[in-house]
């Protein structure tokens, strides 16, 4: 009983801001103040809102879908590659290098946007998706390598032997055997790179000056904010439902999977 | 044979430790050169203009003694002290409640993820909404509490919002931790007539102390590169919860890319000295251990 009573606790404490954000996207700008814990009446007005006028919001959400995917799919490229070789392959210096690659996460994504920035805007590249994509790599790339070791060490080691044998090359019994089983991994590796740059604020906010260019972060963020006497918090309720939606989903249909990669690189 | 297969690992690994290199050396490299130069214009020894960069040597660091500096060095301290002692305690405690749970662990785990997955900018605008002077907050408090205007309460708002936004994240890592703990251990334990408190402190605190050593780690790591929450919770260069990677970015913005890159050089150095003494107190050889454990296994 008093476990269960802590266990609702726990889906209050994670839940009820979400929820007040969700009620508050529903209520009427007249009464978007009101503290009752459903909206009434319910209202669209807020989602008709972030689509309507000039706000373009529909284009936001393309332009985050663009630079999340192609991100993703290279991180995905490159990381695997990596982490098959990190993971599975005997030679000197793999700690080494695994820790240089970990390592780069520590360096905070400011500092690294003043140079980037400087020399993008000499290249002409700000307000383009791969001033976007390519310093996105910085956080997502690590991140991939690290939880893909991870679930390629999970596997079995006969399997390249087995394939050698068999008469496959090193690439072969990587393509042809060990990339198959490891799809789930690498599926579930797609989905956190995918929520880690799809959350990115900073690169976006910093290479993008026209609208249009924005993800939806940035753009939701900007929503109105030009004084704090007339700030649209229905709608900006309602663009952070928007966003957030989609993960949600992603959450609730693969929260195994998700759980299994956020934690695998924590423990092997 | 032996040399063909360094020759493809070699070849597996180059191409992130390529894009490695040029998202994150080079900039590295390129910033701690910035920050001994300023732009814009100057005269030379014999009075001509010259436009360009101009070497500087140290003194973009001058701003290190500046109030805003000092400010924003404190900000980040105190943040990332805050959020990561309250994320701790709570992400234990709500790692030993799901541990424990029998009845409804599909719906703790969802509820536990949606504060993970909301991105962090949309949550500063959620409890930037939930802070306000007629928002739900004060309602529930009864107060009247200016939360987003600078001040005490502001930074006091913004490490709410973010211990909200994470310590699910610590729990999970550390349940994770739990359920690797044999329950034989625990039985034992209770032979020996062990109270709950001492199972908690001898046994299982040491037992997940490699998966709450990672968990914190990665919440320091984040913590003190802070940027998202307050600068949408409150606002661009707010005095008091300015954080210095704020300070950088305001910085380099404003195209002054010598002092910003001074600033960035300075907080890369506080990081690596944190994590350093972080490691060295907790022994969190992150790889060392998956070697061991490999072995083990």
């Amino acid at each position: 009983m008093k476990r269960t009573l802590a266990a609702g606790l726990i889906v209050v404490y994670c839940l009820a801001p979400f929820y007040w954000m969700v009620v508050s996207s529903f209520r009427r700008t007249s009464d978007i103040f009101s503290t009752t814990p459903w909206p009434s009446p319910p209202s669209l007005e807020n989602y008709a809102a972030v689509f309507g006028g000039h706000s373009d919001f529909g284009r936001a959400l393309l332009n985050s879908l663009i630079v999340s995917g192609a991100t993703t799919a290279l991180t995905l490229v490159f990381g695997v590659c990596c982490a098959y070789a990190l993971a599975r392959l005997h030679f000197r210096g793999k700690n080494l290098v695994l820790g240089l690659i970990i390592g780069t996460s520590m360096f905070p994504g400011a500092l690294l946007i003043v140079p980037l920035l400087k020399l993008f805007t000499e290249l002409g590249w700000i307000n383009t998706y791969h001033a976007m994509i390519v310093p996105s790599m910085s956080f997502a790339l690590p991140l991939a390598v690290w939880t893909l070791t991870a679930f390629f060490r999970q596997m079995p080691h006969e399997l390249e032997q087995a394939a050698t044998i068999d008469g496959c090359t090193r690439w072969g019994a990587f393509r042809r055997v060990i990339l198959p089983l490891a799809a789930p991994g690498v599926f579930t590796t797609a989905i956190l790179a995918f929520f880690a740059t799809w959350n990115e604020f900073m690169i976006a906010l910093t290479m993008i000056s026209k609208a249009d260019m924005q993800t939806a972060t940035v753009r939701v963020a900007q929503f109105g904010g030009a004084s704090d006497f007339d700030t649209p918090f229905g709608t900006q309720m309602a663009a952070g439902v928007i966003v957030t939606i989609p993960l949600v989903i992603l959450v609730l249909v693969f929260q195994k999977r998700i759980v299994a990669g956020l934690t695998s690189g924590a423990l092997k | 044979m032996r040399r063909g297969a360094r020759w493809f690992a070699a070849l597996m690994i180059s191409p992130t430790l390529l894009v490695l290199a040029l998202v994150v050396i080079y900039p590295l490299l390129s910033a701690a050169r910035e920050s001994m130069y300023v732009r814009g214009e100057g005269l030379d020894a014999d009075g001509f203009v010259i436009e360009g960069e101009r070497f500087v040597g140290l003194a973009n660091y001058a701003g290190l003694v500046g109030e805003r500096f000092v400010n924003a060095f404190a900000n980040t301290t105190v943040f990332t002290l805050a959020t990561v002692a309250l994320e701790t305690v709570l992400g234990v405690a709500m790692a030993l409640v799901m541990h424990g749970v029998l009845r409804g662990r599909g719906l703790v785990r969802a509820s536990i993820l949606i504060p993970w997955a909301v991105p962090t900018a949309i949550s500063g605008l959620m409890w930037r909404w939930v802070f306000q002077a007629d928002g739900v907050a004060n309602a529930i408090i009864g107060e009247k509490i200016l939360w987003t205007t600078e001040g005490v309460q502001a930074k006091l708002a913004v490490i709410i919002a973010d211990t909200w936004k994470t310590a699910p994240f610590v729990g999970l890592l550390v349940l994770a931790g739990l359920q690797i703990i044999p329950t034989m251990v625990y039985e034992a334990a209770k032979v020996d007539g062990a109270s709950a408190w001492q199972t908690f402190w001898r046994i299982t605190l040491p037992l997940v102390k490699p998966a709450l050593v990672v968990a914190v780690l990665f919440r320091i790591l984040d913590a003190l590169a802070m940027f998202d929450l307050p600068f949408v919770m409150i606002g661009r260069g707010k005095f008091s919860v300015e954080t210095l990677s704020a300070l950088v970015w305001d910085e380099a913005t404003q195209l002054r890319y010598g002092p910003a890159a001074a600033y960035g050089i300075v907080l890369v150095a506080y990081i690596a000295a944190i994590v350093f003494v972080f490691v060295r107190l907790l022994g969190a050889d992150l790889l060392a251990d998956a070697r061991s454990r490999k072995g083990q296994a």
